[in-house]
């Protein structure tokens, strides 16, 4: 059945939660439902909420409505402006009919721990607020991704917004890269980073993080303060970079072996710190 | 047991089409077995190989990724959909004619919507955006080269007929 708005969603979720699956953009649930994977007894389709579509930029953070479409976001260039790294990391996201159709609440909420912005959510330390006819929680994104297809998300509550916290300092870079078989597949390893670069050319701040190496996507900003105060030369960059794959734990499957996401995972982290410092070091 | 039924209003290629369906039926399934447009193909059913894209709202979408009663109130565009009013091909079909854009025919519907995707937004893409544009599209007969020139040339007529 439809939801017309984010109370009714939350007044049929404390009915029946355990019943109920939220559909979105339908991207990840679809097919798991084709699969049989996944077998809901109910959906609520939260498609027509339009209080549910919005990216509103305020002066730390930018606010985006969890059923806004990939492909809006992407489109959007004030967004772009403000945290770069989402566009870096939807460019990565399934096609254009996936995109046009998925949505940004629906990946996170989703949690694969190969996929795009719940890296970049992890990396930027988004806080996803979950909404429920008790009211509004706020919850961090290293607090929120608990396992493969697993979140902090309890079965009477819906995912409303998802808050980006904007970097304040005046020069920073952003990249976000990974490797999969074909470009639009589940990343084998994907890698982003955020650097901040102050007058002298020495990094300020920084954080960066792994997907597809583990139970969720992984940030690692006790690594990243080893970059603080350095020009980010290869050497400190590729120690942080391996010290970071070390704390890995992915599978093995058909398509990669456990150690060579390691060894990926070291090289794309790497990767995406020297490219992001560049960014923010030829900021004018 | 009867499935509960669930009343939808969807315009289909310009035609307002009204039908009762179960929560469960696809949009694709809908519209090949309910309205017998079999333009558009069933492929792998879990969204991976784009046979089935549609426009929906006028952007391509995987029609296997939907259900129909989510399309109730909105706009669909299937392979039919792009022929011209009087039924011959448009310049983009005709195209894939003139420079062999299918072989077996499958991926055909799938790639003609994100093709023409491509050229309601970005009029003269270039290779880059044409592979990035159908790179959501399966072909087993791996005949991308002439569907990406087909696309191209499409681009190219439709601008002298501008």
């Amino acid at each position: 059945m439809r939801a017309g708005s984010v109370a009714e969603a939350c007044e049929l979720l404390r009915q029946d939660g355990d019943a109920i699956k939220l559909i979105a953009g339908g991207q990840s649930l679809v097919p798991m439902m084709a699969m049989r994977l996944a077998r809901p007894s109910r959906l609520v389709d939260i498609n027509e909420i339009a209080a549910l579509k919005f990216v509103a930029l305020e002066p730390d953070i930018v606010r985006i409505g969890a059923c806004t479409r990939q492909c809006v976001l992407e489109q959007n260039d004030a967004l772009a402006a403000r945290v770069p790294l989402l566009r870096q990391a939807l460019a990565w996201v399934g096609h254009v009919q996936t995109r046009n159709r998925g949505t940004i609440g629906g990946s996170v909420a989703h949690a694969d721990p190969a996929a795009e912005l719940p890296l970049a959510a992890q990396v930027l330390g988004a806080r996803m607020m979950l909404r429920s006819t008790a009211g509004v929680r706020c919850v961090p994104a290293e607090a929120f991704f608990a396992g493969p297809l697993a979140t902090a998300i309890e079965p009477h509550e819906c995912l409303e917004e998802i808050h980006w916290p904007v970097w304040s300092e005046h020069r920073i870079g952003s990249a976000f890269t990974e490797v999969s078989r074909r470009h639009g597949d589940f990343a084998i390893v994907a890698a982003a980073a955020q650097i901040a670069v102050g007058d002298d050319g020495r990094c300020i701040r920084a954080n960066f993080g792994l997907g597809g190496g583990g139970q969720t996507p992984l940030a690692f900003p006790g690594l990243a303060a080893h970059l603080l105060g350095t020009r980010m030369d290869a050497a400190v960059v590729q120690s942080v970079a391996q010290d970071a794959a070390v704390e890995l734990d992915p599978g093995n499957d058909l398509h990669a072996s456990a150690g060579y996401r390691k060894r990926l995972a070291a090289v794309l982290a790497a990767r995406t710190l020297r490219t992001a410092y560049e960014l923010a070091r030829g900021k004018p | 047991m009867s499935e509960t039924l669930y009343p939808i209003s969807v315009e289909v290629n310009g035609v307002e089409r009204k039908a009762q369906v179960p929560a469960r039926l696809s949009v694709v399934d809908w519209l090949r077995e309910e309205l017998r447009l079999t333009g558009t193909h069933v492929g792998c059913e879990h969204g991976i190989c784009g046979a089935c894209s549609i426009m929906l709202d006028g952007e391509p979408v995987r029609s296997c990724l939907m259900y129909a009663v989510q399309a109730d109130g909105h706009r669909v565009t299937t392979v039919e959909g792009l022929a011209q009013p009087d039924g011959s091909l448009s310049v983009l079909q005709d195209s894939f004619c003139q420079l062999h854009g299918l072989q077996c025919g499958y991926c055909t519907p799938g790639m003609l919507i994100a093709a023409q995707g491509l050229l309601d937004t970005t009029p003269c893409p270039t290779d880059e955006q044409i592979r990035e544009a159908i790179g959501g599209n399966l072909c087993r007969c791996t005949g991308y080269q002439q569907i990406v020139d087909a696309v191209k040339h499409a681009a190219a007529r439709l601008a002298v007929k501008r």
